[in-house]
């Protein structure tokens, strides 16, 4: 029976994670990221690989420890308190669950396997547009002899910059399902990436394909059938951004109600203001209820993937509403000091931002879920 | 018990073959408005033949409160056959054979802290439809700050004499028992001198005055307390220790009340309510109204559902059931907001073919309001969660 509080493996995991993290990837790392013009940190990925995270939906047989998307959103949910930069959700989660779908394929075996150690990472290239519309891909895919040659433009590839390989979408076909999912080194001739100058500060790119040749090789999956491999991986990051999203909330958070209790004007603390007050204990219902969404998709999508876009949806569509109300009182409760860059909550409100756009903001999913229930 | 409870697929299995042997196909009709409940007591007459037989063939069985031990009336589940025999329940859209406040309330605070005795006394009477119990908490002067209580029972040895007035008594013009809280040492802070009185409302000196609503209803009323004699043994708890049952059943009312178990629409897709309605929802405010709130429900109801499995998982709520309670109600007055909206004009006549919206509509405006209202909520949370300062 579904259950939807944590079990005893999930709480050892959420521990570790958390004690690993605050040593390891505070605030104040990201801040350093940040200053030094750097997307991430390669040493924190080989230990998040040592660790055994990004091979944390690869199957054992390629090396991964396999441990569900429950706990992959868990990890991203960890990540997401103290804004760990890094290229999980694209390559340990959407990454390795397209390529699980095809594991039989001993290419995709192989990328696993690479995953799982940390030697790979995936940026997936889909959106041409300002809004997340996977179906709307207009980047053609050309049969030239037994191969392909891409021409197109893709554009907020998120670590589409530092990755080695890239998941890249194009039409094969006039009918509007007719995609394929591509499986290239980012290097190939025929690709310039430019690097897309993010107000959160991470990696993200524009990307042009210009003649790219493709063989059928590497094809993920079926010509024409993107979204049978392509679906499940998007499903995956949704659910894992939304707990990153979640767990941004939450440390926004803490760190507002600690300001409550520190801070004082006309002679005693502002959280003993009862507005104040009651809209700490609103955000936190708010965060509350959001959790619940997240536990609910990564149960779904662990027992029953054919029938989890639901729960994926109204989990993202939820963690963009708190997310976004969580930044917006964390910069007015914490008042002027919000508002400089010297101090960190900017940095939860610009990533929060980054978030409810990337892989479909609340509209998108407020849309899927309506059709889901018959609006 | 007739289920096998080896493992959960034959125990599904089981109480599905039971509901299609048992359960009437009137009771499958998903109806869960408030003229469909099936309260039971004393003066219950049954609106149906099949609500009867229904009641009957669950009490026979603990079915009416599946979570309580078999020993009390109950059918002994444990949280996760409990589920199983909800969702079966919502598979065939049954209704529940009985609610009231028994279940809801009372239940849970005697098997907490009743003895024995009690509990073989007073609960499986409860199951099975028999008694029907009300809550007298509130008094005129004491709403939000409900520990004011000022009714009083003076010790005349072997029993106490009450004197006073409860005000907001859900049903207690039809209510068979109440609970009350009842001051029985004035000298003590506030906190320490109330005790958990229960008596019959056929005990002299009793008498109910119902208080007509907005919505024209009158579920609340007026309860006086004039030398009502209540024998020492029907206390719940240590005499002056009743604050500490009245805040563990609090939490279960409010608990209740976020569920909106008997709300228009509950666990419905919103969608289906409205085009059930006549609505194409083609204007875009109402639409994405209704999505904003389908989302919320949904989300509310999976934080319940959590909620529950941290209970049943030896995990206590505790005082974070305030904010099931804020979310819930809140939520529910939005939905009846939007219901109306989406009415239109024919919503605003009281005999309407909207049928009972307009009146359901005013009476959700409670919801935020009894067992604690929104505020209070907010500042538990943010005095007892949160720890900011008072």
């Amino acid at each position: 029976m579904t259950n939807l509080t944590l079990n005893e493996d999930e709480t050892m995991l959420v521990d570790s994670a958390r004690g690993f993290l605050d040593e390891a990837s505070p605030v104040e790392k990201f801040r350093e990221l940040r200053d030094a013009g750097k997307a991430y940190n390669p040493e924190l990925w080989k230990q998040m690989a040592d660790l055994g995270w990004t091979g944390v939906l690869v199957p054992e047989d390629q090396g991964g420890i396999d441990m569900g998307h429950a706990a992959a959103n868990l990890l991203a949910q960890e990540m997401g308190k103290t804004l760990v930069s890094s290229p999980f959700i694209s390559t340990a989660v959407m990454a390795a669950t397209a390529l699980r779908q095809v594991a039989d394929n001993p290419r995709a075996a192989e990328a696993l396997g690479k995953i799982a150690s940390g030697d790979l990472t995936y940026a997936l290239a889909l959106d041409e547009g300002v809004k997340h519309a996977p179906n709307n891909t207009q980047m053609q895919a050309e049969r030239v002899g037994n191969g392909f040659s891409l021409s197109g433009e893709k554009t907020f590839v998120v670590d589409g910059g530092s990755a080695d390989r890239l998941l890249v979408l194009a039409r094969t076909g006039d009918d509007d399902g007719a995609l394929t999912l591509f499986d290239i080194p980012a290097d190939r001739d025929g690709i310039t990436r430019t690097a897309q100058n993010m107000i959160d500060a991470r990696d993200s790119a524009q990307i042009s394909f210009e003649g790219v040749e493709a063989t059928g090789e590497d094809v993920v999956g079926t010509v024409d059938q993107a979204m049978s491999v392509l679906s499940p991986a998007l499903r995956a990051g949704q659910a894992a951004l939304a707990a990153e999203m979640t767990g941004l909330s939450s440390g926004a958070f803490g760190m507002t109600v600690s300001y409550l209790q520190e801070r004082k004007q006309f002679g005693v603390l502002i959280g003993q203001f009862q507005a104040l007050q009651h809209r700490a204990a609103h955000l936190w219902s708010d965060i509350e209820v959001a959790t619940s969404t997240i536990a609910n998709a990564g149960r779904m999508m662990d027992e029953d993937p054919e029938n989890a876009t639901l729960a994926v949806s109204l989990a993202k569509a939820k963690a963009c509403q708190t997310a976004k109300l969580a930044v917006m009182e964390g910069v007015q409760m914490h008042g002027g000091i919000g508002m400089t860059d010297a101090f960190d909550m900017g940095f939860f409100m610009k990533r929060a931002r980054v978030a409810q756009e990337w892989l479909g903001d609340y509209g998108y999913h407020a849309e899927q879920i309506a059709k889901i229930k018959g609006y | 018990m007739p289920f096998d409870t080896t493992n959960p697929e034959k125990f599904r299995a089981d109480i599905r073959a039971w509901l299609a042997e048992n359960c009437p196909t009137e009771m499958q009709d998903g109806d869960s408005t408030a003229d469909s409940i099936c309260w039971g007591g004393r003066n219950w007459t049954f609106q149906s033949d099949a609500q009867k037989q229904w009641l009957n063939v669950c009490a026979e069985n603990g079915l009416t409160c599946p979570t309580w031990p078999q020993e009390y009336g109950g059918a002994g589940f444990d949280r996760d056959q409990e589920k199983i025999w909800l969702s079966e329940l919502g598979r065939i859209n049954a209704r529940l054979p009985l609610q009231s406040f028994g279940i809801w309330m009372l239940g849970p605070a005697l098997l907490h802290f009743g003895s024995h005795e009690q509990k073989l006394h007073y609960l499986p009477p409860i199951t099975r439809g028999e008694i029907r119990w009300c809550q007298g908490y509130s008094e005129p002067g004491a709403g939000s700050d409900l520990a004011s209580v000022q009714s009083k029972g003076e010790d005349q040895g072997d029993h106490w004499v009450v004197n006073g007035q409860k005000v907001w008594t859900s049903y207690a013009d039809k209510a068979d028992w109440i609970f009350a809280l009842i001051r029985t040492d004035k000298d003590a802070p506030k906190h320490k001198g109330i005790s958990f009185l229960l008596f019959d409302m056929q005990s002299e000196g009793v008498s109910t005055r119902p208080i007509k609503l907005i919505s024209g209803a009158s579920p609340f009323c007026e309860t006086f307390f004039d030398d009502v004699k209540v024998p020492k043994d029907q206390i719940v708890g240590t005499e002056n220790r009743g604050w500490d049952v009245a805040k563990y059943l609090l939490t279960h009312e409010r608990e209740m009340i976020s569920g909106g178990g008997s709300g228009r629409g509950a666990g419905r897709s919103l969608a289906k309510v409205l085009a059930d309605a006549g609505h194409d929802l083609s204007e875009a405010s109402l639409r994405s109204e209704a999505i904003a709130c389908d989302i919320e429900e949904m989300s509310v109801a999976l934080t319940i559902e959590r909620y529950k499995d941290q209970a049943a998982g030896g995990k206590g709520v505790g005082d974070a059931s305030a904010m099931l309670k804020y979310a819930g109600t809140e939520l529910n007055k939005r939905k009846h907001e939007l219901f109306m909206s989406a009415g239109g004009s024919e919503a605003l006549q009281w005999d309407g073919a909207t049928g009972s919206l307009p009146a359901d509509w005013l009476r959700t405006k409670a919801n935020s309001i009894e067992g604690g209202t929104s505020e209070v909520m907010l500042s538990i949370i943010s005095k007892r969660v949160l720890g900011l300062p008072g």
